[in-house]
């Protein structure tokens, strides 16, 4: 195995998307647009039925 | 909604279908020529040896002297998060994608999705914890973090079972799109799977990761760009009047857009559970421990590259297989208003329709004309009673609509078994032929070369992530493992590397030649990788979230977690109660490893750590 990557952990907390400071929001933003996608399938479905 | 057109169609009162302008491609009366040539014309084959030879060569001209194992096994070190989220999409989006699940959407509809459901929060779970791990401790494939954590013999039982299954599912990815596109275009097996699998060969020993990654950006641009035209041109070929909205509320009406099922029945196979559950366990277990995915990720200019990569993926994944699923319900609601075939693989049709068997074909194929120039009225009606807001009209033509599709399936089946008492070993599944039957029906010359690039390039793209995958963890998990002494020659290092990658490339070339497949393919992959991928998830989860099990207890937990899995599907036929949807194999495979592992090392634990001191 190779030595551990000099990659720099600290450079990377910040994600650099604008509007997120955090991985965790960018995180939380994915779950969210998750969530919306399932509800907008079941209206979807709904609505064509 | 305006449905002028299909109610002037009823006024012509022949309640016949409109004939398209084009006849069905490999439709001819029964007894009539068999396997027509390719609709391919030059310009066709221009279009589509041009994309594939021009990328398959750019990439490996521009990657022709990677010469370290860390680019050759990684990737660039300035590759950005585009490049890597659009390398994971490539390899996860086999040609299968592209040609089967428009198949499950015009068959089934479009429920399939719930199959992905897992994945943006498997693709959350491996940004946290697994790729930060993997990064760190600078591994080149998964399987070395085992080794690290545990011991050898685990490493090699991780590094083993992905390369049993890996290396059984590149057989599939290099077999499905060619056995399709030779029955359509009248190719030779044979020639298209050594044609699609010697151009993957070249491009990915000559670059290595480096020239996967370039490569599969310019094929998902292909892939991207000639799925939309299909679908603009599908709409466009609708009857006029009817738009989007009006088809989709008839594939609705059909049952072809439920997309979310909270039902809680174990037998259904895909369901808002099963998604969320074994399609996470699943997807953590491809996403997380695959090396084909694994190794697209961990290289790059940085943690971030890779992270936003994964999240570009858990954003676009479901809304691109509902598209794709969509089209498929789509192209249902378009051939409602064609002459559809009673059996949409044509050739396979055509070749049993011979001797006795003709007159039975022909009058399956008069009986389900007429049940579908019924089923067409019935639409119309239902579509004008919905128009007008008649509600018991509409309620009450509605279920005759469904009965004239039902009545038409019926036939369908009834040309199924005809063709397995034809022949036991006839292809029954059609669906797989339903939409490269449009592309070649219904598209303009030009881009039915573009669609079949599409499928190419996707079978190119998938299958050179595998082949790289299959290279590298054979090089560096068994042939180090074997030979330390060669870890310090970087040059013999790339060599190995090389001809492994090839090695397996012809293994998955005999493979695809020699062996018979399900007939559901995509299925088919899903099947082999839930059979191996749950156990898997489990070392993994151990090593990431139980620390102190060591190397021996889950060592033999994922033995016996194994043998119970191959023993729950061998028996799934004997005993009905066995008979489960194949995702739960994931949930139960790492359920049963966790849980061993777990209670090994409580019963056995100390006695065995004593014995290493001792040995020690």
């Amino acid at each position: 195995m190779k030595p551990p990557s000099s990659d720099p952990t600290a450079a990377d907390q910040s994600p650099g998307v604008p509007g997120f400071r955090t991985w965790r929001g960018v995180y939380a933003f994915v779950f969210a647009f998750f969530v919306l996608v399932v509800v907008l399938l079941a209206i979807f479905s709904r609505y064509f039925a | 909604m305006n449905f002028k057109t299909i109610d002037g169609m009823a006024s012509s009162g022949t309640g016949a279908p409109p004939v398209s302008s084009k006849k069905f491609h490999g439709q001819s009366r029964t007894g009539g020529t068999p396997v027509p040539p390719s609709r391919m014309n030059t310009l066709d084959w221009m279009v589509l040896l041009v994309t594939m030879i021009g990328i398959a060569a750019y990439g490996a001209w521009h990657t022709r002297h990677t010469d370290h194992l860390d680019t050759y096994l990684k990737g660039s070190k300035t590759t950005r998060w585009g490049t890597i989220g659009i390398s994971v999409m490539a390899t996860q989006a086999s040609a299968i994608t592209f040609l089967s699940i428009p198949g499950q959407g015009f068959e089934s509809g479009i429920g399939f999705v719930q199959n992905y459901f897992g994945l943006p929060l498997a693709l959350i779970i491996v940004c946290a914890v697994f790729l930060p791990i993997y990064r760190k401790l600078g591994v080149y494939t998964a399987y070395e973090f085992l080794g690290q954590r545990f011991d050898a013999k685990t490493r090699l039982l991780g590094a083993g079972l992905f390369l049993l299954q890996r290396g059984l599912a590149a057989g599939v990815t290099i077999y499905a799109p060619a056995i399709i596109l030779a029955t359509v275009l009248g190719w030779r097996l044979d020639l298209t799977i050594i044609a699609t699998g010697l151009l993957v060969i070249i491009y990915t020993v000559t670059g290595g990761s480096e020239a996967v990654s370039l490569t599969q950006k310019w094929q998902m641009g292909v892939i991207f760009g000639g799925m939309i035209t299909a679908f603009l041109i599908l709409l466009a070929r609708l009857p006029s009047g009817l738009g989007f909205s009006g088809a989709a509320h008839i594939a609705g009406a059909m049952g072809k857009l439920q997309a979310v099922d909270f039902s809680l029945n174990p037998d259904k196979r895909y369901t808002l559970w099963t998604g969320l559950f074994g399609g996470l366990f699943l997807s953590l277990s491809y996403f997380g421990t695959d090396q084909s995915q694994v190794q697209r990720y961990i290289g790059g200019a940085a943690l971030r590259e890779g992270r936003l990569g994964l999240m570009f993926n858990a954003l676009l994944k479901i809304p691109m297989q509902f598209f794709i699923l969509l089209l498929g319900a789509l192209l249902f609601v378009f051939y409602q208003f064609q002459p559809a075939p009673v059996f949409y693989n044509r050739v396979e049709w055509q070749q049993h329709a011979t001797g006795t068997n003709a007159v039975i074909f022909r009058a399956l194929e008069d009986k389900h004309a007429a049940l579908h120039a019924v089923k067409q009225e019935k639409i119309r009606v239902w579509l004008v009673a919905k128009n007008h807001g008649e509600i018991v009209a509409e309620s009450i033509a509605r279920a005759d609509m469904l009965k004239a599709e039902a009545a038409t399936e019926n036939v369908r089946n009834e040309a199924k078994a005809a063709l397995t008492a034809a022949d036991p070993l006839a292809k029954t599944k059609d669906s797989d032929y339903v939409f490269i039957g449009f592309i070649l029906d219904q598209l303009p010359h030009g881009i039915i070369g573009l669609l079949i690039a599409v499928m190419i390039a996707a079978a190119l793209g998938s299958k050179s992530g595998e082949l790289n995958a299959l290279g590298t963890t054979t090089t560096i998990d068994l042939w180090r493992h074997f030979r330390p002494l060669a870890a310090h020659d970087e040059a013999r290092n790339v060599r190995a590397a090389k001809w492994f990658t090839a090695f397996w490339g012809f293994v998955a070339i005999a493979f695809a030649l020699f062996a018979g497949f399900a007939e559901n393919l995509i299925e088919a992959i899903n099947i082999i990788g839930s059979i191996f991928y749950g156990v898997v998830l489990g070392i993994f989860l151990v090593a990431f979230f139980l620390k102190h099990v060591g190397g021996t207890a889950v060592f033999w937990s994922a033995i016996v977690a194994q043998t119970l899995i191959f023993v729950l599907y061998l028996l799934r036929h004997r005993f009905p109660a066995l008979d489960i949807s194949y995702l739960w194999y994931n949930l139960i495979g790492c359920a049963a490893c966790l849980g061993l592992s777990l209670l090994l090392q409580l019963l056995f634990g100390r006695e065995i750590e004593s014995k290493k001191l001792n040995h020690g």
